[in-house]
């Protein structure tokens, strides 16, 4: 709507609008379209076209001809190869790490709880999730670190904080994901009626046997669903690493590495296919228990 | 009840321990911002206030502050001008490629930061020709905040539906006149609760940022994470997270009170 625009002009101008729906969603949708899809996926395909280019090693310039010795380096060379295995292993763990704390959480949350409780459960739970991602991190380098809480608390017990390493990153890399895994449970468990939970119980299943035979069927999806999340978010991170990681790296840092210090954004776009593959390996093999219709 | 006392006992132990677990970090920091001991010892000796005013009149931090606030200003209008309009012209319209476009706008939120961050990086540069600096961050924050909008208005159109636009345009209104005075008006308060997330996203974002920012750019995050690992910055910094933990509590309130549920707030981070 212009300024310039009188009551003469509006009415037929908004009548086109009104009978053609084709005329108006195609008017909508071309500036976000331009935006996300040419504008992005066109940096996205043009990031896949250059990990097929090489690198002059002299001047640190792309060179422009078409080579797959960016993968080959990843798949022969040894610590490329270890670097992605710790990176989906550490994805790995943090992700069952975080199904078993919020398995009980979210249950608690959907069939335990009173509605009120219910509802402040959810806000306390989401505060943290919206609190930034790196004052988490740096508040886990507190805790972790020498004469932190942690060595504090483990020291009656004969104990010491695990410090920073591969230890304190699963701790920190779970305990940043954790809101993601507890909402898709909790979601999933609040479809299931408890007329379930109460057939199964007059049925004379004991409070076990309901969970394994009732509830976890209901939950897999949904742990499912939350995985999804802290697995691509662990497979793309570089900064809690740095942070409380110690001198371990994983695919983010050889990443970040190569388009930083090293300048050799070829080689730096091979490595960020290896997430992006990895998750749709992921996503195809998830597909498979109709969890995707749960995120 | 259909649960065992013992298992409903062991549930609400787990979730009291998980919360105190959720909060321990958070409440450390704000508590160390007046640790007098540089190294935060714990337990703290003694309390000060030097901290802040130390943090208070750290220039690069208000610096950085500042451009992080109008990063995250520009961002959030773009995304909100954008996703409104996806949003919109997604309504009770299927045609082919209609998911492609959902998907589309959740794409840069659901792939690797890092990803998205290098692409970008690359495009801006050697596509465009862009110096990087303030509006490659704006442009590159705007990508990943419209879905916060977009899944908020697509929300509350879905449930109110189009009567009431319907009846608007059968009394004569136009498509403009409809929008001013009866969509935008059902859509106020989603757009504000998207706009805040967008907002929240934004102001919290360093990985993109990282590889957007150029040399010269500081937001909020790059400010700290570049201060993190210099000991004598160390109480400035704890400060700063302290602020930016208390400050995440408002728009969360705000925005659960305004979408009335915790729809829209899952699907990103």
């Amino acid at each position: 709507m212009t300024a310039t625009s009188t009551a003469a002009d509006r009415p037929p101008r908004a009548g086109l609008l009104h009978r053609s729906p084709r005329l108006r969603v195609g008017l909508l949708l071309t500036p976000p379209m331009l935006w996300l899809g040419v504008a992005y996926l066109g940096a996205l395909a043009a990031l896949f076209i250059t990990a097929f280019w090489g690198q002059n090693s002299f001047t640190g310039t792309v060179e422009r001809t078409w080579t797959l010795g960016n993968f080959r380096d990843l798949l022969t060379i040894d610590v490329y190869r270890t670097v992605t295995a710790r990176t989906i292993g550490i994805a790995a763990l943090v992700t069952v790490l975080d199904a078993v704390i919020a398995f009980p959480v979210a249950l608690f949350m959907a069939k335990v709880a009173s509605p009120r409780t219910q509802r402040a459960l959810v806000v306390a739970l989401l505060m943290p999730l919206w609190a930034s991602y790196l004052v988490k991190a740096y508040a886990w380098r507190g805790m972790l670190g020498t004469g932190g809480l942690v060595s504090w608390v483990a020291s009656p017990f004969g104990l010491d904080t695990p410090g920073f390493g591969i230890t304190g990153l699963i701790i920190t890399l779970a305990y940043l994901w954790l809101p993601y895994m507890v909402l898709p449970i909790y979601a999933g468990l609040e479809r299931l009626p408890t007329s379930l939970l109460e057939a199964s119980a007059d049925l004379g299943a004991r409070s076990g046997t309901t969970l394994r035979r009732v509830v976890l069927p209901v939950a897999f999806p949904a742990i499912v669903a939350g995985s999804v999340f802290t697995f691509s978010l662990t497979m793309g991170d570089y900064i809690a690493v740095r942070i409380v990681g110690g001198p371990n790296q994983m695919l983010g840092n050889v990443v970040f590495d190569n388009v930083g210090a090293a300048n050799n954004l070829p080689f730096a776009a091979a490595v960020a296919t290896i997430p992006v593959v990895v998750m749709l390996v992921y996503l195809a093999l998830v597909r498979r228990t109709g969890a995707l219709e749960n995120l | 009840m259909t649960f065992s006392r013992g298992l409903r006992a062991t549930l609400l132990g787990s979730t009291v321990l998980v919360l105190v677990l959720v909060y321990t970090p958070l409440a450390l920091v704000v508590l160390n911002s007046f640790n007098a001991n540089r190294s935060f010892a714990w337990p703290p000796r003694e309390l000060t206030l030097e901290w802040w005013r130390a943090a208070a009149s750290s220039e690069g931090a208000r610096a950085a502050l500042g451009t992080s606030v109008e990063v995250a200003l520009l961002a959030t209008f773009l995304s909100l001008v954008l996703g409104t309009m996806a949003a919109l012209a997604l309504r009770r319209t299927s045609f082919f490629g209609r998911d492609a476009v959902s998907l589309l706008i959740i794409l840069p939120i659901a792939l690797p930061g890092i990803v998205t961050g290098i692409a970008l990086n690359n495009a801006f540069r050697t596509i465009f020709g862009w110096e990087l600096g303030f509006l490659t961050i704006v442009v590159a924050h705007a990508t990943f905040c419209i879905v916060t909008v977009f899944n908020n208005v697509q929300a509350r159109l879905r449930r109110l539906g189009g009567n009431l636009e319907e009846a608007s345009m059968d009394l004569g209104a136009g498509t403009f006149t409809t929008f001013r005075l009866v969509t935008f008006p059902m859509l106020r308060s989603a757009l504000l609760a998207g706009g805040l997330l967008a907002f929240a996203l934004s102001f919290d974002e360093i990985i993109v940022t990282t590889f957007t920012a150029g040399a010269q750019e500081q937001t909020l995050p790059i400010w700290i994470f570049n201060n993190l690992f210099r000991p004598n910055q160390a109480p400035v910094v704890n400060v700063v997270a302290a602020v930016l933990i208390l400050a995440s509590i408002v728009p969360i309130m705000l925005a659960q009170r305004l979408s009335g549920s915790s729809a829209g707030m899952t699907g990103a981070r």
